[in-house]
């Protein structure tokens, strides 16, 4: 097991120096003039300006010298002026990270939880009225675009019923926040609602984040059930299934104790891919509900061309799958013990 | 999906250009900004008078208008975008695949290993992610439009494709008659073309075809952001994103939602019901269980 981390956390290092040539790469598709005006906050005033910056970033070297330059300024934290947040691009990525995690964190146990549970009663009622509804919700699932079942969802609960506003957050709150009398610890607010011993603001914010949770899981809802369903089917064929039954065990125990155990073991491995699913999901689910996270704050960036952003939150994301995919390959060892020996 | 394939065909008489020359555009009803309502209760009566040339587009208005763009045409139209988005992305994607798998399998040792390196970066980003990113590095110089969106969902699209048919090959490399063929002394494009790849290639093409309505989907989705097709371009994506500017008042303007959404959901759900009859087909022990 410890030969397994070391190897695993050798490789770190070699995927994150990966992205960071991958994504200067991308970047150095545009010509220099266009990488020196990203730079530029504002009109430059004299006709020499573009040559300076482009002389300051090293712009006019050769590119292994340019990669060079780049890499040592996101060392720093330097990643560039965010033309879409205003503030330097690794200030707006912790700025608006909070908000993303708050929605993350509520959307991740519901859709672990219940994406299994329901692959679970659709493989131990196989072939029956349950088993085939579950089955077309998940094909639905997979097939309905993000956007269209967030938008379908806002037009009936928000649009029409009021009960689910779009947001982040009421007014009143923000108010409330400014004047002081609401501190936010934490920057989430569901948590600072409770240790300020708040339960309207609590409320409030959950009205708010009903909606993208649903649109976030439900996909993941899909991938889920189709992925235990079948791994519990193959489970429930095994002979010693059949075993724990012939002894006269009850049938919720060999479900719940002999069957499900084994049957997540192939689960676990999805774990990579919901975290794909997740860090996709959020730029399409917080630019539908206005949700001030990162992902509105990319898909914003990418519409204005606002390149430094985009670059900065991608560069965000690849760092952030590459450390999520060691975790889950870590706890996937320690889940199967078979997977360590290759 | 036939269904489709036949509107895709009859795009010209069933929605009527108004340029021969620009299909692509949508027709423009007017000049307005507010979405106007279908005509009548019954879109199918309003299709059939436009089919019958009793009444122009403009008049019959089946599905509404959306900042003047008439969603009808547009959905028509978009299904010709769908289908040559969805086969071209997934058509490079596989073929590229094959070629960096396919290389990286056959000779082995250390080009395998860089592929494969480079693979796994590739794998490092979200690919939604990873490909609005270079949408938008990519727009100064291409413009807006399907060609940039596409190139950044072939970009990082190809990698699965690469992963599964250098396995399949590995598997494959080690039968007798390649030993065969290289011990009479067979060039090496010709093994892998002839001997090779025809072997090693129909479960990268099933995994292919069950994936082309994820792209529409993901195209669907850089449209929807402003990264694929330019406004008024027959595009399902582009279409919907215009309702993201009269969210409070969906529930009276629920055509501009409702009709591109169910012709996206449709056309995707009906690839992904022939990716699972396909692979029914070739795996019959899974039938009915995934």
């Amino acid at each position: 097991m410890l030969a397994y981390i070391i190897r695993r956390l050798l490789l770190l290092p070699i995927l994150l120096l990966g992205v960071t040539v991958f994504v200067f790469a991308i970047f150095s598709l545009l010509s220099p003039e266009m990488r020196a005006s990203l730079y530029l906050s504002d009109v430059p005033k004299s006709p020499d300006a573009m040559e300076r910056i482009i002389h300051k970033y090293g712009l006019d070297q050769p590119i292994h010298i340019q990669y060079w330059q780049w890499l040592n300024q996101i060392i720093r934290g330097d990643l560039g002026w965010s033309r879409t947040a205003q503030r330097p691009v690794s200030e707006a990525l912790l700025y608006y990270l909070p908000a993303t995690l708050e929605l993350s964190l509520w959307a991740m146990l519901p859709v672990i939880l219940i994406g299994i549970w329901l692959g679970i009663l659709s493989a131990v009622h196989q072939n029956k009225l349950i088993d085939h509804t579950l089955r077309v919700f998940a094909l639905v699932g997979w097939s309905l675009p993000t956007f269209v079942f967030g938008l379908l969802l806002l037009m009936y609960f928000y649009a029409k019923l009021q009960w689910f506003p779009p947001g982040q957050i009421s007014d009143w709150v923000t108010r409330e926040v400014i004047n002081g009398s609401f501190i936010r610890y934490t920057q989430l607010y569901t948590i600072d609602a409770l240790l300020n011993g708040r339960l309207d603001v609590f409320w409030d914010s959950l009205r708010h984040l009903f909606l993208p949770v649903i649109t976030l899981s439900y996909v993941q809802w899909a991938l889920l059930l189709r992925v235990t369903r079948s791994s519990m089917l193959e489970t429930l064929r095994q002979e010693y299934i059949m075993t724990a039954r012939a002894k006269g065990l009850k049938e919720s125990v060999v479900i719940n104790k002999h069957a499900t155990r084994n049957a997540m073991i192939p689960v676990a491995t999805m774990g990579g891919l919901l975290l794909i699913g997740l860090l996709n999901g959020v730029v399409i689910t917080e630019t539908i509900f206005n949700y001030p996270g990162i992902g509105r704050w990319a898909a914003d960036a990418a519409i204005r061309l606002d390149i430094l952003s985009v670059v900065g939150f991608t560069l965000f994301n690849g760092v952030l799958l590459v450390v999520g995919n060691l975790i889950v390959d870590l706890l996937y060892a320690f889940i199967d013990p078979r997977v360590r020996l290759d | 999906m036939l269904f489709f394939v036949a509107i895709a065909i009859a795009a010209p008489w069933l929605a009527p250009p108004e340029n021969p020359y620009e299909p692509y555009r949508i027709v423009r009803c007017g000049y307005t900004h507010m979405p106007q309502p279908p005509n009548g209760n019954n879109p199918l009566e309003q299709i059939w008078k436009v089919i019958t040339k009793q009444a122009t587009i403009c008049e019959a208005r089946p599905f509404g208008l959306i900042q003047s763009y008439d969603i009808y045409y547009g959905i028509i139209w978009g299904t010709r975008t769908a289908f040559f988005v969805g086969l071209v992305i997934t058509g490079l994607n596989v073929l590229i695949g094959l070629l960096i798998g396919s290389i990286g399998a056959y000779f082995g040792r250390w080009i395998d290993e860089i592929l494969m390196r480079i693979t796994d970066i590739f794998l490092a980003f979200p690919f939604l992610v990873a490909a609005i990113t270079l949408a938008a590095v990519l727009q100064p110089t291409l413009g807006r439009g399907l060609l940039t969106a596409m190139i950044a969902l072939i970009v990082f699209g190809w990698m699965g494709y690469a992963r599964l048919i250098r396995g399949d090959i590995l598997a494959i490399k080690e039968r007798e008659y390649v030993y065969a063929a290289q011990a009479v002394g067979a060039p090496h494009y010709r093994i892998l073309l002839r001997h090779i790849i025809p072997n090693a290639i129909y479960p990268t093409l099933v995994v292919g075809s069950m994936d082309i309505g994820s792209y529409v989907l993901s195209f669907a989705a850089l449209s929807f952001l402003g990264l694929g097709a330019e406004v008024g371009y027959a595009d399902w994506g582009q279409m919907i994103s215009f309702a993201r500017d009269w969210i409070p008042r969906l529930s009276d303007h629920w055509y501009i939602v409702v009709y591109p959404g169910m012709a996206i959901l449709l056309f995707v759900l009906g690839w992904n019901l022939i990716g699972d009859a396909f692979r029914d087909i070739l795996d019959p022990r899974l039938k009915g269980r995934i």
